[in-house]
């Protein structure tokens, strides 16, 4: 790498003096032109030299390189990285962290922090995003209620993602949350991109394809708060969120759709929906997906979803449960967005349609839910919405929660987002609640892909 | 112990199913045609130059499209996972939505950095890199320099000698026809070059201003002098105190000429033209653009008639 820098000097250096020397030696006007056509050459292979140093820098060269759309530059990964490396121009080894940490082998000091760019180049993708939400209004909901209130004001979430490509075969992802009173690991899975037939397979904690809001995350919903579907029905803001492994392939459909079917197992635990207490309560959660291009800026996305797992239900009388949850999913999405003013208008409507099957003592209980909901958007920065909320409860499927919600959403960047929600609850006990939750998102590090 | 086996038997339902599917489906038919899947239409109209009847080509944007935020639509997938060569702009140009399609399209021959991934960033002359500390609070900024590179028709050579030596190495056996499709691309440039060389000559030195920084080396390239953006940062829309600004700059420099790109709003660029008696031209940076501007020589013969004639009438 550092000879192709020198090349490109040595090139830069020469291209002048060379300039001037058959300039000086020579006048004629053929020689003008032969000149010319070197000096265009020289510039060719400058350009080409520039290329090659840059896809270096952002290590794209070799196998395990990184794509310029998912790596951030150097210059930008410096930018984010800046307080923890030192920017000394040589390769000092650092003496402390290695003191105290590791014990040097061999006599040979690891080199830490090096100072070439390139070394960075090849560090994962960083970013956080940061979720402040604040809350007025009275809500004076009984504690027995899956839905509780919002604080005053909290730093709800702080998510950290790092990703970059593994190998030749592989990337990975991780989704460290932090919330206020600890660190959740959101997700954290690797991709395998490179298998045959047209299989992708990932491993590791990861939402589970249930539905459409299930593998959101909470700063990609169009809402401050989740669906009381979700709360009520689906495990809440974490949802079906677990240790496993999923496999998804598109299969062949005809007239343009794309259907695509996912396959995942996890170990069973899934806030109060499910719960393994042993080995073999493994739960299965199957999702198949089909989508159509209706017109080049309008398109309907539909999906079935189906899970399945031990509860906790009988954890109280034996150590083992057999008590069952079933849940069944309906999404359905319609997108407008005009291609010529992709970056001003567009609507967005879903509904999303959940039923739950839970055994427990005494009696089963069958729950049904749903929400509906639509988000247009007014010009580059303002959006507005409005979500109706419809839910029965899970453990107890007499009591149904309702609700409506009226969102206003204003971006000043890419990067940051605030907005407010009037939310308006109706508690199955009877209690009412009006609520203003506002919501500041805000982003830095590396340029994360736009939700879809 | 009925339960667990039930319970096995989905997850085998599953899997097998999945399996089967895998197995059963049509493979990949091997055609004599190579299926190249772009981002934008212009990498499409220059890897058809050179790729001429031995490729199929189809881009993922369309060419009236911004091209930084274009949807990641499943139904990109279909194309990309029948894909042997996927060519991209690069320099994040597509980072809010083509990293995602890649990861999700089960095709490993386009995956980044194996053989079907081509960075077409990488042959061009890339101008505006920041050379000091890069930060969000200039905007929406491309660290590795600006991505609106095709827009000068010596990148235009070099990216397609680049995509014909791409074409050359994942089908071999049709080398001396990429080769051939090539040298006479590079003719027939250069041949049109001239031509809108000596049209655009008349005008250098011209000042003009642009709603986003995607002009820069079609500027560099006919001399033309680039003097403001309609928005204040890559990125961010137009504020009253920046065009505020920039109607100011206009009329000091005495700068007669406002180019929009065609997916940007015309009310901030049409004000701006109200109050410094500049034209407001909308441009096109892609073929596309235009129903009939179908390949990357119209795209020039459009965009450089429509320059020359607000030059002449903004004289």
């Amino acid at each position: 790498m550092k000879y192709i820098w020198f090349a490109a000097l040595a090139v830069l250096v020469a291209l002048p003096l060379f300039a001037q020397q058959t300039s000086a030696s020579q006048g004629g006007a053929p020689d003008t032109a032969a000149l010319e056509q070197r000096i265009k050459d020289l510039e060719e292979r400058l350009i080409a030299l520039e290329g090659q140093v840059r896809m270096l820098k952002s290590g794209q060269a070799g196998a395990t390189g990184q794509p310029g759309a998912a790596q951030p530059a150097p210059a930008a990964t410096e930018a984010v990285q800046a307080p923890p490396s030192p920017a000394a121009p040589a390769p000092t080894p650092l003496p402390t962290p290695v003191a105290e940490g590791v014990a040097p082998v061999g006599g040979q000091l690891p080199n830490y922090g090096g100072a070439s760019a390139s070394a960075k180049a090849l560090n994962p993708d960083i970013s956080v995003i940061g979720d402040f939400i604040g809350a007025a209004g009275t809500n004076s909901a009984l504690p027995l209620a899956t839905m509780q209130p919002f604080p005053s004001m909290q730093m709800h979430e702080s998510e950290v993602g790092l990703q970059a490509i593994i190998d030749p075969y592989a990337r990975g992802d991780f989704f460290i949350s932090f919330g206020e009173e600890g660190v959740n690991l959101e997700e954290g899975y690797i991709t395998f991109t490179a298998l045959p037939a047209g299989l992708v397979a990932k491993a590791g904690k990861m939402r589970s394809a249930f539905g459409k809001v299930n593998t959101m995350h909470n700063h990609v919903l169009p809402w401050i708060d989740r669906p009381f579907v979700t709360t009520n029905l689906v495990g809440g803001e974490d949802g079906i969120d677990d240790a496993g492994f999923s496999i998804q392939r598109i299969l062949p459909a005809p007239k343009g759709i794309f259907l695509e079917a996912t396959g995942q197992v996890f170990r069973g635990d899934a806030g109060d929906v499910f719960k393994a207490s042993q080995r073999s309560d493994v739960s299965t959660v199957a999702h198949l997906r089909a989508y159509k291009d209706i017109t080049e800026s309008t398109n309907l996305d539909f999906g079935l979803s189906y899970a399945r797992g031990h509860n906790d239900a009988g954890a109280v009388i034996s150590l083992s449960s057999d008590f069952l949850t079933q849940l069944y999913g309906i999404d359905a999405t319609v997108r407008w967005k005009p291609l010529r003013r992709s970056i001003y208008h567009s609507f967005v409507g879903r509904s999303e349609l959940i039923w739950s099957q839970r055994q427990q003592p005494l009696r089963e209980q069958r729950a049904f839910g749903f929400y509906t909901s639509g988000d247009y958007q007014l010009g580059r920065r303002w959006f507005v919405g409005g979500r109706y909320d419809w839910s029965e409860r899970s453990h107890f499927a007499n009591l149904t929660d309702k609700g409506a919600s009226a969102v206003l959403t204003y971006w000043p960047s890419e990067f940051s987002q605030l907005r407010g929600q009037y939310r308006f609850t109706k508690y199955a006990e009877g209690i009412n609640a009006n609520e203003l939750l506002m919501q500041l998102i805000f982003s830095l590090g590396a340029h994360g892909a736009h939700p879809f | 112990m009925y339960k667990s086996r039930s319970r096995y038997r989905v997850v085998l339902v599953i899997v097998l199913s999945l399996l089967l599917g895998a197995v059963f489906s049509p493979t990949r038919v091997e055609a004599k045609k190579l299926n190249v899947v772009t981002s934008t239409t212009d990498m499409a109209a220059l890897t058809q130059e050179v790729g001429g009847d031995k490729v199929n080509v189809e881009s993922i944007a369309k060419g009236y499209q911004d091209p930084h935020f274009v949807e990641a639509k499943p139904s990109f997938l279909l194309k990309l996972r029948q894909a042997d060569l996927l060519v991209t702009v690069g320099l994040q140009l597509e980072i809010g939505w083509l990293p995602p399609l890649v990861n999700q399209s089960g095709n490993p021959r386009i995956q980044v950095g194996a053989q079907g991934y081509l960075d077409a960033s990488q042959f061009a002359e890339i101008l505006d890199i920041p050379t000091g500390p890069v930060t969000r609070a200039m905007g929406d900024v491309h660290p590795l320099g600006n991505p609106h590179y095709w827009l000068d028709p010596d990148n235009g050579r070099r990216i397609a000698k680049g995509i014909s030596a791409k074409l050359s190495e994942v089908d071999p056996g049709d080398s001396a026809y990429f080769q051939e499709r090539f040298q006479d691309f590079d003719k027939r440039l250069t041949a049109a070059e001239q031509k809108w060389d000596a049209e655009m000559k008349p005008f250098h030195g011209r000042k003009l201003v642009t709603y986003h920084n995607s002009f820069p080396n079609f500027a560099k390239h006919f001399h033309l002098n680039v003097i403001g953006y309609v928005e204040p940062r890559p990125g961010i829309p137009p504020t009253p105190s920046h065009t505020i600004e920039l109607i100011g700059l206009m009329k000091r420099e005495n700068c007669k000429l406002v180019l929009v790109e065609p997916y940007f709003d015309l009310k901030t660029p049409n004000s701006i033209g109200a109050a410094t008696g500049a034209k407001v031209v909308v441009y096109l940076p892609s073929v596309g653009g235009e129903k009939d501007v179908t390949d990357y020589f119209k795209l020039f013969d459009y965009d450089i008639a429509l320059l020359t004639k607000a030059f002449q009438e903004t004289q």
